[in-house]
């Protein structure tokens, strides 16, 4: 089958702007990848000082001008974007199987499960997320990257349990569930393997729409300085350190924002082509 | 299911889940690895002292009687001392929560205020110049980190061209109000001293606007969705059909309808903003409860992370409430169905 002559090609392509979505996604997933042979100087990454070329504004050079120290931010940024999607990626590896399997088992089994599990994503989504995330940083030790992700995980995994609850409640009288529990399939079987597809084109498309907010929140979490450490090239870091020198360095700031700022638009506007694409709303 | 039956139902559903979110924060704070005394004392505090602020804090207790005491000791107005500001937290609390209250409502208003309208348009001129300006702004809004627009509006109007404050809550030359309600702008109407209201207005624009921006997006958008499906309704082609005025159709017809899935996720946006909060009070150095918030997760104060996370908590908890009952009022089938 020929992806771009398919129907769903045509219905996502529809709106340029999930075009223009898909390429900036691509971009930034290709500049992070080969990042050591795209930036101008992958050794700024790490512990370098130039102090002859410190705070340098924009030039032809240092396109995005260099830090106190003498790095090129372009480069850190770019550098910077391996940590924001291994941040994106892990959280939802994480997140996603246990608030899947929690709506399944809410969902399917119902009663007495359905009460409590409900009831403790009810109490999970009470706690605003970023909050939430805030408090178990501040609760663990000495904060790194990985607390980071396990906290931003913690608070993303209801928001599955109650789209896979919501859709599981909806299909578990459908024809197909009726008759594959008479021939005697476990729950196990029903809920995986009959109700879970039914679930993708939502769950896609808000993992993609999530990859980009899972992102924001993540580098909010580093700008307050409770995400990965210095010398770690991390978006969130890089604006914070400038945010205290502005008006004269705006440019410390400014690109590195405008940089999380372009990846939570492309996987928001591919998250938005995907919903009109499967037609469903998450 | 009568309307005082849907009240006392939704009140009790919201303490219910206040207990069960102090049980979640409780544990978090007592279930972590590393000892929460020795992680407040630091490296460098002696055993005699760490076990003095285990004994202090009932460490030693089972994690039930640890929760019992907490809880008891919550609903006597004690959260414990804060080991960063060395006073009792809830005074902390009370000094710093009014700041991002009002800071939050200024948010909230400006969400209404502007996010509707542009939606409105957006859907009124559907696939018009102004649709996509308007669709633009509020797509930026969304993806755009709200510390990212704290640092953009700053540069632009406070340094770029500045006509507004960048600090605090109001200018240090001026004397403040009498502490009535913590509410700047409460208080200096109360004195009848329009100078700090002025000055106090002005200080809340820029930090309520870059709170509000991810919010304002998301109403837009939803309004635009919402207000564009109700005119394709039947109702609507009827009334045009019988030559209503169009400005009658908008507000009286479509505006309604479309306004209740918008009030229905304000609730959520507050979620949103709470979170914000804690950006951008830290970028405009904003004396509230979220900037101490961020102070005492560096600092390691458990009584104050705690707090801070319960307040916010129970802040959100109540204008959800809200929200709900004024969804009611624009929509009464609900208690029916519901």
């Amino acid at each position: 089958m020929n992806l771009f002559k398919s129907k769903y090609y045509y219905k996502f392509s529809q709106n340029p702007l999930s075009i223009f979505g898909l390429v900036i996604v691509i971009g930034v997933i290709f500049l992070a990848i080969f990042a050591p042979y795209i930036t101008p100087f992958p050794e700024h990454v790490g512990p370098f000082t130039d102090f002859a070329n410190k705070s340098k504004p924009p030039s032809s050079t240092y396109i995005f001008g260099t830090d106190k120290i003498g790095r090129d931010i372009f480069t850190r940024c770019i550098y910077g974007y391996r940590i924001s999607l291994t941040l994106g990626i892990v959280v939802l590896a994480i997140a996603v199987p246990i608030g899947v399997t929690m709506g399944l088992c809410a969902g399917y089994i119902g009663r007495k499960t359905e009460l409590v599990l409900m009831r403790i994503t009810d109490v999970f989504l009470a706690i605003p997320a970023l909050v939430l995330a805030l408090s178990i940083i501040g609760l663990l030790d000495r904060p790194n990257l990985f607390y980071t992700m396990i906290a931003v995980s913690m608070a993303w995994w209801p928001w599955y349990t109650r789209l896979i609850y919501n859709i599981t409640r909806s299909i578990k009288t459908e024809g197909y569930i009726t008759a594959a529990e008479i021939m005697g399939a476990s729950k196990f079987h029903i809920m995986f393997k009959e109700i879970l597809p039914n679930c993708l084109p939502s769950l896609l498309t808000k993992i993609t729409l999530d990859l980009g907010f899972v992102i924001l929140v993540g580098s909010s979490l580093s700008f307050l300085g409770l995400g990965a450490q210095a010398p770690t090239p991390d978006l969130g870091t890089m604006v914070a350190k400038g945010a205290s020198m502005l008006p004269d360095t705006w440019w410390f700031s400014l690109f590195p924002g405008f940089a999380i700022l372009i990846v939570v638009l492309g996987f928001n506007l591919v998250g938005d082509g995907l919903k009109d694409m499967f037609d469903v709303d998450v | 299911m009568s309307t005082a039956q849907y009240f006392l139902k939704r009140v009790f559903v919201s303490i219910i889940v206040f207990f069960g979110v102090s049980i979640v924060i409780f544990c978090l704070a007592r279930l972590i690895p590393g000892d929460p005394a020795r992680i407040a004392l630091g490296p460098f505090a002696t055993k005699e002292m760490v076990e003095q602020l285990r004994e202090t804090l009932h460490l030693n207790e089972s994690i039930f009687i640890q929760y019992k005491i907490f809880i008891q000791q919550l609903f006597q107005g004690d959260l414990g001392l804060s080991t960063y500001t060395k006073r009792p937290v809830l005074t902390d609390v009370i000094t710093y929560f009014p700041a991002t209250f009002e800071l939050v409502l200024m948010s909230g208003t400006l969400m209404i205020l502007i996010g509707m309208p542009l939606g409105i348009l957006s859907g009124k001129f559907k696939n018009t110049f102004v649709d996509h300006i308007a669709r633009i702004i509020s797509l930026l809004g969304v993806v755009t980190p709200s510390f990212l627009w704290a640092i953009i509006l700053m540069l632009l109007f406070a340094f770029w061209m500045p006509i507004l404050p960048v600090s605090e809550r109001m200018n240090e030359m001026l004397d403040p109000p009498k502490l009535v309600t913590g509410l700047l702008l409460v208080d200096s109407l109360i004195e009848g001293n329009f100078v700090v209201f002025k000055d106090a207005f002005l200080h809340l624009i820029l930090p309520g606007l870059a709170i509000a921006m991810p919010a304002i997006g998301n109403v837009a958008r939803l309004t635009r969705t919402n207000l564009s499906d109700i005119y394709e309704k039947q109702y609507i082609e009827f009334a045009k059909s019988y030559s209503f005025s169009e400005y009658k159709i908008a507000t009286k017809y479509a505006l309604k309808p479309a306004s209740i899935p918008t009030v229905t996720i304000i609730g959520l946006d507050f979620a949103f903003m709470l979170g914000n909060a804690f950006l951008v009070e830290t970028v405009f150095v904003w004396p509230g409860i979220a900037k101490y918030g961020v102070e005492v997760i560096l600092a390691k104060d458990l009584n104050g992370i705690i707090a801070t996370a319960l307040i916010i908590t129970t802040f959100f908890l109540i204008i959800n409430m809200l929200v709900d009952f004024f969804v009611l009022l624009l929509n009464p089938r609900i208690t029916i169905t519901d």
